[in-house]
């Protein structure tokens, strides 16, 4: 039973553990992760007889060439570029104002996080609801300020606007109580120094504050990016199932979804999801590189 | 006095915020209690004259909601158990239990976390439409019985247990078995509940593959369910935010009742499956300190 040293006998045991997590993931996590990669090299692929012509390049050759596939990775980019810079900087300013007070701060926190807990489809119904051009919550707001009526969901130009508006909206309480855990990780007596030393509140928040938050920002940064790149339910359902006027709002998950579900493409949808795939890594790998680089630079000033 | 402006700027802003933030949801129960006349008057009515509660149960009765509803707790319910578990299992197997190619195993899960789910979808749908599981609740529940993600939340939790626990069980006779389900799950039941209740968030709003892998109505769950009425309810929008209010009740219940604690748990989970992540900038941090 105590064993310091693993035996056959102790393998099997454990095997009996691990046999339920292990069988699924294999079949439905690791296996499909290798047949993706296969499947996007398929040519002439029949799905009903399971029927492989041959394997090659074609299918990223159709994306290359595709003008709905460069819209979406377009799309998508623009999306993640909008989304991403304004929610981490709204969350770390909710962030720092909730850390500044006691009072009711159990409260906001709770308010702050509600959208993340409520169903996506659900609520971007209800921003479809808000969106409405002439009856819209939206617009008679933006009439109080002398804004004439925009048709959010109809007009190419401002529906793209409309979906990054919903992502902000969405995930921006989860960026916030992520960003208070990351300020109660702060040591206290980095604080106590710098009032002794007299430091400003401003410096308090440069010198102090946001380098000790890089780490935080850094996984808030990831998340968001991660997030709004597979962003799909909210186009789906703000658009009661199309992309948008002019697929103005098709993003490369729905081009996925429209490719595989809708006109039974799947070679190309398992490409386009590869591309997916290898976009999100590499915009991983190049927040960290830039928030590395900016930690060293911080360092390297003093 | 300095202090008390700077304050009141704070909670100032604050309001405002949570104003944006809340402001969908009032204008959604606003809605949902109007006529359709007056939802779509010129210029909008903020208090409606009359309440119309009569929407929540005509909408409930304009689609098959009761079914939803039941599918969605079925699907939710035993995904969630199952998660549940077949991570603790193999949390305890990778805590307190020796085997050859352990580090190598878990490696290999851990970074099945990287791979985005949606990567996933259709060689899933292929395998389910080979196992002529398509359209049945099996391929709703099936794939979900497990994940990493939880697993590997577990882990951390049971490997923080004192090590003299689980040998002073065994001395005393117990088998692992016993020492799993009545030593180690009772004394992490806040890790364990939290995990549960983020599978649960995540498995009652799921979408895509509920939409994906079934055609009749009889296995649609809520969110699928409500975006096909969207269709039938055209432009009476106080019944489709009644429909709306219906859809997303239970879970803000369960957030309502449970929020601070939903808070800690999801954020604890979270922070600590972006630890490994972290790693190489909060090392830079520390050298800068130590300079």
């Amino acid at each position: 039973m105590i064993n310091a040293k693993p035996t056959l006998r102790s393998t099997l045991h454990a095997l009996l553990y691990l046999a339920p997590l292990l069988l699924i993931t294999a079949t439905f996590t690791i296996w499909p992760v290798i047949n993706s990669f296969l499947m996007s090299c398929y040519t002439k692929y029949n799905y009903f007889t399971d029927h492989v012509g041959a394997l090659g390049g074609a299918d990223f050759v159709y994306l290359w060439h595709d003008p709905d596939f460069h819209l979406a990775v377009r799309n998508t980019l623009i999306l993640v570029g909008g989304v991403v810079p304004l929610t981490v900087l709204l969350a770390l300013g909710a962030a720092l104002l909730l850390n500044r007070i006691n009072w009711l701060a159990g409260f906001f926190q709770a308010l702050y996080f509600l959208p993340f807990v409520t169903s996506t489809v659900a609520l971007a119904l209800v921003w479809n609801w808000i969106f409405h051009r002439d009856n819209g919550l939206l617009n008679l707001l933006l009439s109080w300020l002398g804004i004439a009526p925009i048709d959010w969901l109809n007009d190419p130009r401002y529906s793209l606007l409309a979906l990054i508006i919903v992502c902000i909206w969405r995930g921006l309480g989860f960026s916030v109580i992520l960003f208070l855990a990351g300020l109660n990780n702060i040591d206290q007596r980095y604080y106590q120094a710098a009032s002794i030393d007299g430091a400003s509140s401003g410096q308090i928040l440069r010198q102090i504050t946001l380098p000790l938050l890089t780490p935080t920002t850094v996984l808030i940064t990831i998340n968001a990016i991660i997030a709004n790149f597979k962003v799909f339910d909210q186009v789906y359902a703000l658009f009661h199932g199309s992309a948008g006027p002019a697929n103005a709002d098709l993003t490369m998950m729905y081009y996925l979804y429209q490719k595989f579900y809708i006109e039974h493409q799947y070679p190309v949808a398992a490409a386009s999801g590869v591309i997916l795939f290898g976009l999100i890594v590499s915009l991983t790998a190049l927040s960290f590189w830039y928030f590395h680089r900016r930690s060293l630079r911080l360092g390297g000033g003093r | 006095m300095k202090q008390f402006v700077k304050n009141g700027i704070s909670y100032l802003l604050l309001t405002l915020g949570a104003l944006m933030l809340i402001l969908p949801f009032i204008w959604m129960l606003v809605t949902s209690v109007q006529t359709p006349a007056a939802a779509l008057a010129v210029p909008p009515v903020w208090l409606p004259r009359s309440l119309q509660w009569t929407n929540y149960i005509q909408a409930w009765h304009a689609a098959p909601f009761t079914r939803y509803l039941l599918n969605s707790v079925l699907v939710t319910g035993t995904t969630t158990i199952g998660q549940l578990v077949t991570s603790i299992l193999a949390a305890f197997a990778f805590t307190h239990l020796q085997f050859y190619g352990r580090r190598i195993l878990f490696a290999l899960l851990i970074s099945t976390m990287m791979v985005p789910g949606e990567l996933l979808l259709i060689p899933n749908f292929v395998t389910l439409a080979h196992l002529h599981w398509l359209d049945t609740y099996a391929a709703l529940i099936i794939p979900w019985l497990t994940s990493v993600f939880a697993m590997f939340a577990l882990r951390q939790a049971f490997a923080a247990q004192p090590r003299t626990r689980y040998y002073a069980a065994c001395i005393d006779g117990a088998s692992n078995w016993q020492y799993l389900w009545q030593i180690l799950v009772p004394a992490n039941r806040t890790t364990i509940a939290a995990v549960a209740i983020l599978q649960t968030i995540g498995a009652w709003n799921a979408f895509m593959w509920p939409l994906i892998v079934t055609n009749s109505e009889l296995l649609w769950t809520l969110p699928v369910g409500l975006t096909a009425f969207t269709s039938d309810a055209g432009t009476n929008y106080p019944l489709l935010m009644a429909a709306t209010v219906l859809v997303i009740l239970p879970l803000l219940l369960v957030y309502l009742l449970l929020q601070k604690y939903i808070i800690t748990g999801i954020t604890k989970a979270k922070l600590s499956a972006g630890a490994g992540r972290q790693t190489p900038t909060t090392s830079t941090i520390k050298r800068e300190n130590i300079i």
